[in-house]
């Protein structure tokens, strides 16, 4: 009871007392986040597929692999957060179809079944068997299960997964919309809420997913191929530098429309989210967010990568130019995190009277606590870390020597 | 006897074993209404109708200007349907608006004005002041029901949202989508609560607690549907407001007398 004591003293002007409680935290900050980076990663995965961005088919299917190890750890904070989490699966048993949430398992499920699972697969299918025939010990056992007994290697039967790949992007792009949009659509239809409702919440959600997703593959080719001393193909990584920059103009753009749009309409809400946005939200949305989280980047990006001009405005030599779209790619995670917080938590920090602001006090412990929600951001990469060692996703690894 | 029943299990006669049963069942479901009508009597004997939700709507009428903000309401409420006693867990709460002369409005609800309100002070002299009870509106068009995932929260014919917190997963999104901040998570039982209209004692004809102990009758509890009821001539006479109305949520707590301040 303590911290809401506390809480309670640091209220600035009137909220309901129902309001002291502060309802969605932490967990609920990480779960968008993470679904963008789903979302982003296979967006990106689909610039190979469907689009012939062949620049960037090293990072194909590990854009693939990091979307399904962060999808599997999307939903535990979900989990996490619920007050009776033994009842969860009521929402697919019982789901009010009216409710956006309780859609909630069906987009997932179908994101996971029907897009993800699917689309590795008919991808790795071919080098599962080729891996299987030459392995030795468990991982040939695993491979050959993964194979799920469809060994067929003719020329017409690769021809079908390649077909068969490519029809599941085209649906995964919509789905991949839909799943984040979706959860942006939790936010947006909040009427009660003047700072989540607004019609473009699913569509800035899905743009900041675009570019966090990028970022993120952009890292994580980056250290991986780093990691295994293997040479950076920097065409590639040039590449997701544009796309970087093009998804951050679109998604900064919308960002201002909406901020704009809010100052111009100046509904009964502006005075209080004014407040909020010079006080409360200062540090994580006007520092973070804006200048840390998308100018800066914006600006190295534009200087830096091909997008003006092939080789860049600047023409750095490619080891700087490394080190810059690294140092990019963790500002803009920094700043698409802070723009979830700005969300989730800054809806909750105004009151619905609009006469006053409340605080957030994170705890170290308990389930909304700074460890946990740092183990739910750290579990993705233990996935992907599994993922990548049963089905690796280097270019190297697609070679395969002449039988025997 | 006795030989007539080997008989007929010997010669394999398993139709009259079936006719058995469907005859039993035909007795059972034939019993049944005759149960209901004997419920029926027998609640007629003790002098209770059965409750039938179909024939009520209910709804609350708030005349701003009675209210004295004693707060007896907030407390009857948490006595009656055992509301944590810590001050972030309201069923209904009242709050104080102070308009001072040059028009700045404060607003405050200290314990949810269970122990009354501090006095007031102000430097720059006082242009209103009054007190406006709050409490769930019972919406018509409730958000909290709409949002609910697994429809824990839901509206009963009778005209009242009630939370199911056998069935609440406790994942607060009612909480967000109230406007009225009527709603909180119980520490207790980690589900959503809120007011019921005590609902409990009005299908056995009783007023809430908060409209019971209210000493100056800011709080009237009623069919709206039906003209024996106090509401009706309170929604003729006065000219009623509800919160919020923008939001069309349609709630079913009138208030007469609303100040523009209050939200």
């Amino acid at each position: 009871m303590q911290p809401l004591q506390e809480v309670l003293r640091q209220v600035v002007g009137f909220i309901y007392p129902n309001e002291v409680e502060l309802h969605w935290g932490l967990l609920i900050v990480v779960y968008p986040y993470i679904t963008g980076l789903v979302a982003g990663a296979f967006i990106l995965a689909s610039l190979v597929r469907v689009f012939n961005v062949r620049e960037l088919q090293p990072t194909y299917r590990l854009s693939l692999l990091t979307a399904l190890a962060y999808l599997l750890a999307a939903p535990l904070p979900l989990l996490a957060h619920l007050g009776h989490p033994q009842r969860a699966f009521e929402i697919f048993l019982t789901p009010n179809l009216r409710s956006a949430m309780a859609m909630f398992g069906f987009v997932y499920a179908w994101y996971l079944m029907v897009v993800l699972l699917l689309e590795i697969w008919f991808d790795y299918r071919k080098d599962l068997v080729l891996w299987s025939q030459r392995e030795r010990g468990v991982m040939r056992w695993l491979h050959r299960l993964l194979t799920l007994g469809a060994t067929e290697l003719s020329p017409g039967a690769l021809h079908f997964d390649q077909n068969a790949g490519r029809v599941i992007t085209i649906i995964g792009i919509p789905s991949a919309f839909l799943l984040h949009g979706y959860v942006g659509f939790i936010f947006g239809s909040v009427k009660a809420n003047p700072w989540w409702s607004s019609v473009l919440m699913p569509i800035v959600f899905l743009f900041s997913a675009i570019v966090s997703g990028i970022a993120l593959m952009l890292l994580f080719y980056l250290v991986g191929t780093l990691l295994r001393s293997k040479p950076v193909d920097m065409v590639c990584l040039d590449k997701l530098a544009m796309f970087l920059f093009y998804a951050q103009v679109l998604d900064f753009s919308l960002e201002m429309l909406d901020f704009i749009h809010r100052l111009y309409e100046a509904e009964e809400s502006i005075h209080i989210l004014a407040q909020l946005v010079s006080s409360r939200l200062f540090l994580s949305l006007v520092v973070l967010q804006a200048l840390l989280g998308t100018l800066l980047p914006l600006v190295v990006l534009a200087l830096v990568s091909p997008a003006f001009r092939s080789g860049g405005l600047l023409a750095l030599p490619a080891e700087l130019r490394r080190l810059l779209y690294a140092g990019a790619a963790i500002l803009i995670q920094v700043g698409i995190f802070s723009t979830r917080w700005n969300v989730v938590i800054g809806g909750q920090l105004f009151s619905k009277s609009l006469r006053g602001l409340t605080v957030y006090k994170t705890g170290l412990l308990g389930p909304e606590g700074l460890f946990v929600s740092g183990f739910l951001l750290l579990l993705p990469l233990l996935f992907l870390l599994l993922l990548v060692a049963v089905l690796p996703p280097w270019v190297e690894a697609e070679q395969h020597p002449p039988a025997g | 006897m006795e030989e007539g029943k080997q008989h007929r299990a010997e010669s394999g006669e398993k139709i009259s074993e079936e006719r058995r049963t469907f005859l039993h069942t035909c007795l059972l479901a034939a019993s049944l209404p005759l149960l209901a009508l004997w419920a029926k009597v027998v609640a007629w004997a003790s002098g209770e109708a059965p409750y039938e939700p179909r024939e009520h709507y209910y709804g609350m009428g708030v005349d701003v200007d009675r209210c004295i903000g004693c707060g007896r309401c907030a407390e009857a409420c948490k006595r009656e349907n055992d509301v944590p006693r810590e001050p972030f867990y309201f069923r209904t709460w009242v709050e104080r608006y102070v308009v001072s002369s040059d028009g700045e409005t404060k607003v405050d609800s200290p314990d949810g004005g269970i122990a009354g309100f501090p006095a007031t002070v102000s430097e720059k002299g006082i242009l209103r002041t009054f007190f406006v009870p709050k409490l769930c509106n019972h919406c018509a068009k409730p958000p909290c029901v709409q949002v609910c995932p697994v429809g824990a929260t839901f509206s009963t014919e009778d005209g009242v949202v009630l939370v199911d917190k056998e069935y609440c997963i406790g994942c607060r999104y009612c909480i967000q989508a109230c406007p009225y901040g009527a709603r909180f998570l119980d520490p207790r039982t980690r589900t959503a609560d809120k007011c019921t209209f005590c609902y409990h004692r009005a299908v056995r004809g009783l007023l809430p607690a908060c409209v019971e102990v209210c000493p100056t009758g800011a709080r009237m509890f009623g069919e709206l549907r039906q003209r024996s009821s106090p509401l009706v001539p309170f929604m003729r006479l006065s000219k009623v407001q509800v919160l919020k109305p923008h939001l069309n949520t349609e709630p079913k707590v009138y208030y007469a007398n609303l100040d523009r301040e209050v939200r």
